[in-house]
């Protein structure tokens, strides 16, 4: 077993900031990686990192903004950190060499980004996301933080005590991917958990094939409460084949959407008058797919993206990575001809509840990053927004993990947060029911020594994986391709109630199935079998949590959408939608929004472009 | 005319039936320990619906199972559709056939770096590369070979080590080091555009390793720093916010023994590099800068 005062599980933006935030308060910390860090999905961030930074900007400028897109669903305590804190963040990463783009005095270029009263996005070309991992990943080195590289977490050591608010996380459980051994790793202040986003819920994501939800599953089995789990923002341009990411800087830089009249649509359908293409990510999202359905799409799937009139010198200087993205993955030179894009699966604004410490319900557990829901995003995410977002609550969540004071929380966490349990909620199947619950919550006997916590939660996974790799049965492929197919068919852009019950059929269906998975590689070295098959099982749990809240809002607000309900509903439904895992169930709760800060209270409005 | 058409098609029918059969023999051989009945039969499904095929000749090896301590070539075949990628191909197979079929790969664009492989005798990134790129002929190539990259250790299948690799890169101290801050806290340290220009390149790069693995120096002196560790020196180097006393300490670093007066201009390194790092260039200029260092101190 190994031990460490804090270990961070994931080593993208979240989990490097973290952990080097931990060692700066003198903690003995490791990172524990299914990925080696650099190959993290940070890595494919293209546009940019917000930070009011200038003369005549303002964090709270920066915090309205963020609070609107949201519209009015994120926590304001967690908003104002958001933005107050991160244009020394920023600045950090500046001084630790990251090589943002200039201007011409020397200091950092910012660009305008879609929802934004300023243009305040940091950038560094169309890869800004590669430089921060990068960097960081470089201060780890040189501080020389343990890094893990190649170990797959599959499971906390959290104390069984009923009531999840009296449980305490001690560690967590390891697969050696190089040599098949099952670890413990002891922690002996905290867990952070920053293992990125669950993309491959869906068959058309920008995301990596590594973000299948991991750490939210793990969590919300162990019983940390996930939050907003319906507010799945698509990215309104993806490549059509691919999903791969044609970056908002394309837009912000000026770029055009048109559809197959040649129509610059977002403003001769009125979609968003004044910002246009520019509009938040969800508006423009929906603008699309309306075009399409109703005839104007090209090949009846995508629409026009056109940069080609701000000019090559421009392009190259700007966005010079779009030209190899469109080239090497849809066969699309820019420069000469425009990029066919449509929607994609891009970003989960649901995850881990935590506080704006940090912490989840559990003590010692902590989550940052796009795996949890400190609710800074509300129902939908600003461009730009969620870079700063892993290093401002990635810092925060490792020095809290590793003993610095930060002050009360003003967000409070856990069941007793919630204000009412969803009794009514009318679903075709009972969700979630199936036996053995066991498997996944805590260790037996309310045990009091760490070490026999950790032990004995490393001894259900040894037992659990042997037995996938010893028996017979299907192949986990088919399960997740099934399940991927539904949720892009039932619970996407646009969602009607059939459709979401239809889902949590087909997602009942996979649950069902995957009883009956098996390993068939039986080698101990590199299993990527073995590991794909547990992370069919979290794909499951974060569909059926997806689906769920969606089911239950009933309304229209950001990202989610609802065919017979067109509005927003600002009476009920100023609340987040709470999912626990209890005895092996789904149980749904709420709990409102705080709209009051420190330095004021956000009036909700109607949101317009 | 017309007997032509006939040919050319029975030529078609011919290589989707032999297709079908070579599924059949992978697929047979995964049957014998495991129901795969739905996946497979759709499997073969596609392959004879589709139009066009690829094979894949893969390289299998795992040290701990009976069978599979002996490397070999294992192929497979699936259909083919426009823009497919080598990287999509191997996922077809391993998703449909075999499921321990090893790779590394995550991002599927480019910039995660993990799955750089050996493609038809080239270093190249599985997601990067097209399938229809591969050979000159219109649609796809016939066979593709994939190897895992030359001069590593193998630890399964497609994987290999890359430990060398990450200590050469940590060898160069790859991390930004300065004494001079600014003095307010929210103040930048200025750089000007050209030098931001000038390091553009060998920041780029996302440690796929192509560049080692397709080096003959690298492959014949095991301490040789390599193109990806030096290009890392470069990067720091270059940047002018870190200071002249630096960048004399990084020119000491690579000038050592196994640093950058190994590199014999053999531009392999440039040629596979999927970010288009001109790194035989900066090995150079390194060079250079070392000389001109070496007048001002002796
Ligand atoms: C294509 C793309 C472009 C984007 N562009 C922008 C942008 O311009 N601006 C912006 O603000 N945001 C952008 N985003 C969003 C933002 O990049 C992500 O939300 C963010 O990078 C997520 O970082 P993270 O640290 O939470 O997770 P990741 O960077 O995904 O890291 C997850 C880590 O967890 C590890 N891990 C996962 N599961 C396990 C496990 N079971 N065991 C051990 N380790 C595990 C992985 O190895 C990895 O190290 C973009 C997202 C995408 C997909
Ligand atoms: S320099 Fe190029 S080839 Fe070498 S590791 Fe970096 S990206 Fe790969
Ligand atoms: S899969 Fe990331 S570089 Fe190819």
């Amino acid at each position: 077993m190994h031990e460490h005062d804090v270990i961070v599980v994931g080593a993208g933006g979240a989990g490097l900031r973290a952990a080097i935030a931990a060692h700066e308060e003198g903690a003995d910390v490791a990172l524990v990686t299914k990925l080696h860090p650099v190959r993290s999905h940070t890595g494919a961030a293209e546009g940019g990192i917000n930070a009011a930074l200038r003369d005549g900007d303002d964090w709270t400028d920066h915090a309205y903004d963020t609070m609107k897109g949201s519209d009015y669903l994120g926590d304001a305590p967690a908003i104002e950190t958001l933005c107050s804190t991160s244009p020394e963040e920023v600045i950090q990463l500046e001084h630790w060499g990251m090589p943002f783009s200039r201007e011409d005095d020397g200091r950092v270029s910012q660009r305008p980004f879609g929802g934004l009263s300023f243009p305040r996005t940091t950038y560094a070309g169309a890869e800004t996301g590669h430089h921060l991992l990068h960097t960081m990943y470089e201060q780890v080195v040189k501080r020389g933080i343990k890094v893990y590289d190649e170990f797959y977490v599959s499971q906390l050591a959290v104390t069984d005590h009923d009531d999840p608010e009296d449980r305490e996380c001690h560690g967590v459980v390891a697969y050696d991917i190089r040599s098949g051994d099952v670890v413990g790793f002891h922690a002996r202040n905290g867990v952070v958990l920053a293992t990125g986003g669950d993309g491959q819920v869906y068959d058309h994501t920008t995301n990596a094939v590594a973000n299948t939800g991991d750490g939210p599953a793990m969590a919300y089995r162990a019983g940390a409460p996930v939050e907003d789990m319906e507010f799945v923002q698509f990215h309104p341009t993806t490549l059509p084949s691919t999903g791969v990411l044609i970056s908002e800087g394309v837009r912000g830089e000026g770029g055009i959407l048109y559809n197959k009249e040649g129509e610059r649509f977002m403003f001769e359908y009125g979609y968003a008058n004044n910002a246009g293409e520019l509009a938040s990510r969800d508006v423009v999202s929906r603008a699309e797919l309306t075009e399409v359905n109703e005839g104007r799409g090209i090949e009846d799937e995508y629409v026009y993206l056109d940069m080609r009139h701000l000019g090559d010198e421009r392009i190259v200087d700007r966005l010079e990575n779009i030209i190899h993205l469109a080239e090497d993955f849809e066969g699309v030179n820019p420069l000469e001809e425009p990029m066919p894009v449509k929607p994609g699966q891009h970003y989960h604004m649901g995850g881990i509840e935590t506080n704006e410490n940090g912490e989840t319900c559990i003590s010692g557990l902590y989550a940052a990053g796009e795996c949890a829901c400190v609710s800074v995003h509300g129902s939908n995410r600003l461009g730009g927004n969620a870079l700063p977002e892993l290093i401002v609550f990635g810092a925060r969540a490792g020095y809290h993990a590793a003993g610095r004071d930060l002050g009360e929380a003003q967000i409070p966490t856990g069941p007793s947060a919630g204000t009412e349990d969803e009794t009514g909620l009318d679903t075709p199947v009972s969700p979630g029911a199936l036996d053995s619950p066991d498997e996944d919550v805590a260790a037996d006997g309310a045990m009091v020594d760490p070490g026999a916590v950790v032990e004995s939660a490393v001894e259900r996974e040894r037992t659990r994986m042997t037995e996938m790799l010893e028996n017979d049965g299907r192949n986990h492929a088919e399960v997740r391709q099934k399940l991927q197919k539904a949720m892009t068919e039932n619970v996407n852009v646009f969602r009607r109630e059939q459709n979401l019950k239809k889902a949590l059929e087909i997602i009942r269906e996979c649950r069902e199935e995957y009883q009956d998975v098996a390993v068939s590689d039986p080698s101990r070295t590199y299993n990527t079998d073995l590991i794909h098959t547990i992370e069919t099982r979290n794909l499951i749990d974060i569909a059926e949590t997806i689906t769920l809240g969606a089911l239950a809002r009933d309304e229209f607000r950001g990202a989610h959408w609802r065919e017979a309900h067109q509005e927003r509903k600002d009476e009920t439904w100023l609340k987040h939608t709470m999912i626990s895992w209890n005895d092996g169930q789904p149980k749904l709760y709420y709990k409102p929004v705080i709209l009051e800060g420190e330095e004021k209270t956000y009036e909700p409005k109607v949101r317009s472009y | 005319m017309s007997t032509q058409v006939t040919e050319q098609e029975q030529e078609e029918q011919e290589t989707v039936e032999e297709a079908v059969e070579q599924t059949e023999a992978v697929g047979a051989a995964r049957a014998a320990q495991v129901d795969y009945g739905f996946m497979e039969e759709k499997a073969e499904q596609e392959v004879r619906d589709a139009e066009t095929t690829v094979k894949l000749k893969v390289f299998r090896y795992d040290p701990e199972v009976a069978g599979k301590k002996e490397p070999r070539f294992d192929t497979f075949t699936v259909p083919f559709h426009k823009g497919m990628t080598v990287l999509d191909a191997l996922m077809y197979a391993r998703d449909h056939y075999d499921s321990s079929l090893t790779f590394r790969h995550s991002c599927r664009q480019a910039v995660c770096g993990s799955d750089a492989l050996f493609v038809n005798g080239r270093q190249r990134l599985g997601c990067k590369t097209q399938l229809a790129d591969l050979d000159d002929s219109e649609g796809p190539p016939g066979t593709v070979t994939i190897e895992p990259l030359p001069h590593s250790d193998v630890v399964k299948d497609l994987v290999v080590d890359m430990q060398h690799f990450y200590d050469q890169m940590e060898a160069v101290e790859p991390y930004f080091q300065t004494d001079e801050y600014p003095k307010g806290e929210l103040e930048e340290q200025r750089q000007t555009r050209e030098n931001r220009e000038k390091i553009k390149m060998s920041t780029r790069c996302i440690w796929c390793s192509a560049c080692m693995s397709s080096c003959n120096i690298a492959a014949g002196d095991n301490e040789y720093l390599g193109p990806a560790a030096i290009n890392k020196a470069y990067r720091f180097a270059m940047d002018e916010r870190e200071g002249e006393a630096q960048k004399q300490r990084r020119l000491e670093i690579i000038e050592q023994e196994h640093g950058v007066w190994r590199c014999q201009t053999q531009f392999s390194c440039t040629e596979v590099c999927p970010k288009d790092i001109p790194l035989t260039e900066h090995i150079q200029e390194l060079k250079r800068e070392a000389v001109k260092s070496n007048l001002k101190f002796w």
